[in-house]
């Protein structure tokens, strides 16, 4: 046998009956890297084949069969080279473009770490009460935030606040534009769509991935865009459907009078779509709540850097009490957005 | 009451299609609606419409569902552009029009009333009637005054600052046909604007539309499914069918002539002796003296139930008929109670379509 190690690749005979064994052999004599699970293999007995454990012929297996096949961790290999050899040039683009993202979490964060409590609380009843005009909503939330100020959570709570208004605020800023031009156009909307989907269903870890090779862990702007690429796709989609929902008869009234379509689109199909639009801005809040923990592990701080030390120092207390901190947020957000939400559908009542 | 053409379609074609030019040549050839569906999946929406709309008349377009009636309004403000054919309003042809000035005839020469109304639910009472203006730019003080005026005249004062949802189906209504007037356009469109009522609130409306034209002499064309409604309004009927006009004149003459089948069954079940007037019955006089032996005077547009009433179901009663004080001819109340009588009783069935 001319190669390393004395398992009888199971593929030998699709190479031998085609006629490619001196090229298989040539140039390459046994070189190709071993796994633990090979060398383990190789220290052990020796398989009986038979047809029950056939290997399926993955890149691997056909290695074992000829050289110069490859195998899968040269693929593995192959997009990160690919990736680092992008990384510079899409960091030329990105940097510039997203920094100031860093500006505006840096400069909330401060902001809201050097307002003191007696200003702030105050100042979120005053915004609670104008988005919901509910005094009891207002007693409620300052309950909360009294609560985790009192057990020394308020700076923490705070941090997450701070990164989740930047974060929800430039995803309707940029959701809601985004949502209307695909509204307008059935083949934006097909294009638009399978990247909604991915961004949906990728697991927010992989975002934080290529995010870490492009910028550096230490910017806000890192968990920033991880922040928007996940909390942004509900206001988007639901803006869209929001628009397209627009009764038709009221849309053919606003054309018999001669609006505009800049008249119709502001005075008709964003008013109309608004309960739409606020339902969307709801699930985007509540997703940039749930990434600013995970992005915690890329240096978020607030309520998530506890959880993390709670599981990595497995500090049961400290995680149990911060994900109560977390909840509470949630249900603080949640449950004014949805206030706001219910004024407008009851002004809007068909 | 002018002798002027305010509206005036031409030879209107529209096919809903991928190629309706292709199928139109065929229509132009002799196609049917069935024939064209079936071998070219075209389907022809109205196919040589000839119509003329006098100014300051109620034209009533009559069909029953998919007759291509409201289609037929559509095409008048553009909304639907036609497949072959001219409209002209007031001598100038729309279809030549930039998007500009169709802008501007949308604006300020045509308003529409819906059959579902819709209003802005978001907006007031007020606002919303006065959407005409406040899309041409007048300031928002001015357009609410202009809005209360037409509010107060369809009997909604004081409603200016509910939402339309707190409104009834006939105040929402009223709502629309103030939005239409106040934005002062000469010609009125309402497709099938009283449909969505319940009859009494209906009966309202019709009486209060036709009040309004006393006084305002719009160009109206009015969109209807009910022959009642349709008699009740309309200077001008034009009934439609399948997308073609069967017949269209005036009312009183489309009910004594009927030149179609499907409109002698149509006209069969209507209460004549409240829809035909004195006039369209009487003997004219051409000049006669007077008949003596005459029961009474009565009016020139009097119904034919109200002279029942009168006679007391005497049929050897005779009357003459008196029009801006001078008699114009006699009503012998047997002819009357002829008049009655659909001139052929639905036996044919008419009423598969």
């Amino acid at each position: 046998m001319s190669w390393g190690y004395f398992v009888v690749a199971t593929y030998d005979f699709v190479f031998d009956g085609l006629g490619l064994r001196d090229w298989c052999d040539a140039g390459n004599t046994g070189s190709a890297t071993m796994s633990m699970a090979d060398l383990l293999a190789q220290s052990g007995a020796r398989e009986v084949s038979s047809i029950w454990n056939l290997p399926f012929p993955s890149l691997d297996e056909l290695n074992k069969a000829c050289a110069q096949i490859v195998q899968t961790r040269d693929v593995t290999k192959g997009v990160e080279n690919g990736f680092l050899a992008m990384k510079d040039a899409l960091r030329f683009v990105l940097d510039p473009l997203t920094q100031p993202l860093s500006w505006i979490l840096e400069s909330t964060l401060s902001l809201f770490e050097v307002t003191p409590w007696w200003i702030m609380l105050p100042l979120l009843m005053v915004v609670v009460y104008f988005a919901s005009k509910s005094m009891r909503l207002v007693a409620f939330v300052i309950a909360c935030l009294a609560f985790l100020a009192f057990i020394d959570h308020y700076d923490y709570a705070m941090q997450t606040l701070a990164i989740i208004f930047v974060c929800a605020f430039l995803c309707v800023l940029l959701g809601v534009p985004i949502g209307i031009a695909m509204s307008r156009s059935d083949r934006l909307q097909r294009m638009t769509i399978p990247v909604l989907d991915m961004l949906q269903t990728l697991p927010p870890f992989v975002y934080l991935i290529p995010l870490i090779f492009l910028f550096s862990v230490t910017e806000p702007k890192l968990y920033g865009i991880a922040i928007i690429l996940y909390a942004i796709v509900p206001v988007i989609r639901l803006t869209d459907l929001g628009i397209r929902l627009v009764d038709k008869d009221v849309i053919e009234a606003a054309d018999s009078f001669g609006m505009t379509s800049r008249q119709k689109l502001f005075g008709v199909q964003i008013p109309l779509a608004l309960p739409n639009i606020m339902a969307g801005v709801n699930q985007t809040i509540m997703m940039s709540l749930a990434m600013v923990v995970i992005a915690s592990l890329v240096s978020a701080p607030g309520l998530g850097v506890l959880v993390l030390r709670g599981i990595r120092n497995l500090e049961l207390g400290v995680g149990l009490i911060s994900g109560l901190g977390i909840v509470l947020l949630a249900i603080i957000l949640d449950r004014v957005t949805k206030a706001a939400l219910d004024r407008v559908n009851a002004a809007q009542k068909h | 009451m002018s002798d002027k053409i305010k509206i005036s379609i031409r030879n209107l074609y529209k096919i809903f299609g991928a190629n309706p030019e292709d199928a139109l040549n065929r229509v132009y050839g002799g196609t049917t609606k069935s024939e064209l569906l079936e071998q070219n999946g075209h389907v022809l929406g109205l196919r040589d419409i000839n119509v003329d709309m006098r100014e300051g008349e109620i034209t009533v377009i009559m069909g029953l569902s998919g007759s291509g009636k409201s289609t037929l309004i559509r095409h008048l403000n553009r909304l639907i552009e036609p497949t072959a054919g001219e409209i002209d309003i007031d001598g100038e042809d729309v279809l030549a029009y930039g998007e500009e000035k169709l802008r501007q005839l949308r604006r300020e020469t045509m308003s529409m009333v819906f059959q579902k109304f819709a209003l802005l639910p978001h907006r007031t009472v007020v606002y919303n009637a006065g959407t005409t203006l406040q899309v041409r730019g007048v300031p928002k003080q001015e357009f609410v005054v202009e809005a209360q005026k037409w509010l107060q005249r369809v009997g909604l004062q004081g409603f200016g600052e509910h939402y339309p949802h707190q409104l009834s189906g006939g105040m929402q209504q009223r709502v629309g046909i103030a939005r239409a007037l106040t934005s002062n356009s000469p010609i009125m469109l309402m497709d099938e604007a009283f449909s969505a009522l319940d009859p009494l609130i209906r009966t309202d409306m019709q009486d209060l539309l036709l009040e309004l034209q006393t006084e305002l002499h719009k160009t109206i064309v009015f969109i209807t499914h009910d022959l009642d409604e349709a008699l009740k309004l309309a200077d001008h009927l034009v009934i439609l069918k399948d997308g073609y006009i069967v017949q269209q004149g005036e009312p009183q003459h489309i009910l004594l002539n009927p030149n179609d089948p499907y409109i002698e069954d149509f006209v069969s079940d209507i209460n004549r002796a409240r829809v035909l007037k004195v006039r369209s019955i009487m003997t004219p006089l051409d000049g006669n003296p007077v008949p003596p032996g005459a029961h009474g005077e009565v009016d020139y547009d009097n119904t034919l139930e109200s002279m029942i009433a009168l006679s007391g179901g005497d049929t050897s009663h005779s009357y003459i008929v008196m029009k801006d004080g001078a008699a114009v001819g006699t009503l012998d109340m047997t002819e009357l109670v002829r008049a009655l009588v659909p001139r052929v009783a639905s036996e044919a069935g008419a009423r598969k379509y």
